[in-house]
């Protein structure tokens, strides 16, 4: 149905989206059908994004810095494709200033936490632009296969690589349907103090999970916001007053690869 | 047989004990903050031995858990060791004056964080960039805050 171009080394044939919408993610719908929300919010799209009740809930982390994360929250990502800008690499380039993330001009293996893909219908020729990077699986392939504990979905639903014990082996990139992660074949210097990375270890979107605990959003969401764009809404999944569930609620958000309900964090509109 | 083997030992040991042996081997000098008033969140002694403990297990709490505010963070332990000297030159964890390279050098322990984590406080890194860029960003900052502690300076340089 689609195919893709100009993207770095993935073939994309994942976006399979003949799989039936209606079955993607059941549990939220559980959720939020079990959730009395006072009110029906009947707003128009655009002004609920910025709704000013959501201002102080569920946008970002409120938990004290002492504290353990807690299944509470979900944090997830969703994406407008119709607002991406073609050619606009704001996100990629916040990413990979905020992770240190340095190239060595081989496209096939350099690091990558998040890429811009660009997506043509072959019968119409309609083109769509957006941005992917690690899904955030609820059940996480590469935390499946993860021969040593490494790779785990952590409690408020952002999948990391604890690179104290992963041992490269590179099964997770494997196991990964979205290609995701990468692997860091060079010795690495002057990285970043919230972004530690090294050879030998796999990497990849980890939310900016240090910005999350601490009250931030994203660095990619925070350069689309401020580029004007606002394609990009961060928050908590499990909250049915944040942006982003306010926003699903009313437009919805699809998975990729809904068949394979992994239940991903980051959902996408308008594909 | 103890006839002969008896001389040889204590020749041994008065070897062993000469001053001279000590001296081949200095003990490294470790930079202390230049800031007085900080204090490390445990004594000297206590630190020698057992910073590696406090560290590890703040690690897992903060990676899997989310916990951050751990007092015995290795960022900390950079923050306030890892200064720049008289020259304004910063030593990476491959130089000896490294504050953690310094003793692990001369412990003959290989330490492994670095392979990943920053061996200096951010503000001394720029990334991309080659160390005499790195070196010169870092005269700036220093005269910054020379003129700033002075008088108000118009060419304050922030990291």
């Amino acid at each position: 149905m689609f195919d893709s171009k100009d993207t770095a080394p993935a073939k994309i044939d994942f976006f399979n989206l003949d799989a039936d919408a209606d079955n993607v993610n059941i549990s939220r719908r559980d959720f939020l059908s079990k959730t009395a929300v006072a009110g029906t919010v009947a707003i128009a799209p655009g002004v609920l994004l910025h709704s000013t009740s959501a201002s102080a809930s569920g946008n970002t982390s409120t938990k004290a810095s002492g504290e353990e994360v807690s299944s509470k929250n979900r944090w997830g990502m969703l994406i407008d494709t119709a607002k991406c800008a073609d050619g606009c690499t704001g996100c990629v380039d916040a990413c990979n200033e905020e992770n240190g993330l340095v190239g060595h001009d081989r496209p096939a293996t350099d690091t990558q936490y998040i890429r811009k893909v660009t997506l043509k219908e072959k019968s119409t020729g309609h083109e769509l632009s957006l941005p992917l990077m690690c899904q955030h699986c609820e059940t996480a392939p590469c935390a499946d296969v993860c021969p040593t504990g490494a790779s785990f979905v952590r409690a408020d639903g952002i999948a990391l690589v604890d690179k104290h014990i992963c041992i490269g082996c590179r099964y997770c990139m494997m196991a990964c349907p979205y290609k995701a992660r990468s692997f860091v074949h060079e010795n690495v210097d002057s990285q970043k103090l919230t972004a530690p990375r090294g050879k030998g270890t796999v990497e990849s979107c980890t939310m900016c999970v240090t910005r999350v605990d601490n009250g931030g959003i994203p660095a990619c969401v925070e350069a689309c916001t401020e580029d004007n764009h606002n394609a990009m809404i961060f928050g908590d999944l499990n909250n049915p007053e944040s942006d982003i569930s306010i926003a699903l609620k009313a437009r919805g958000g699809k998975q990729l690869r809904p068949d394979l309900r992994l239940n991903t964090g980051v959902r996408y509109q308008g594909l | 047989m103890t006839r002969f083997l008896r001389p040889l030992l204590v020749l041994i040991g008065f070897m062993l004990l000469s001053p001279s042996t000590f001296a081949e081997t200095p003990f490294p000098t470790v930079h202390e903050p230049s800031d007085e008033s900080l204090k490390c969140i445990q004594p000297e002694d206590e630190m020698r031995r057992n910073h590696m403990n406090y560290i590890l297990h703040e690690r897992d709490e903060t990676m899997h858990e989310g916990v951050r505010n751990e007092p015995g963070s290795l960022a900390a332990c950079i923050d306030c060791h890892v200064e720049p000297n008289a020259n304004g030159e910063i030593a990476g964890i491959d130089s000896e004056e490294h504050f953690c390279n310094a003793c692990h050098e001369y412990a003959s322990v290989q330490i492994d964080c670095f392979q990943c984590h920053a061996d200096r406080p951010q503000k001394f890194i720029i990334r991309n960039d080659s160390s005499a860029a790195i070196k010169q960003q870092l005269l700036q900052t220093l005269a910054a805050e020379n003129n700033s502690a002075s008088n108000n300076s118009s060419e304050g340089v922030n990291e």
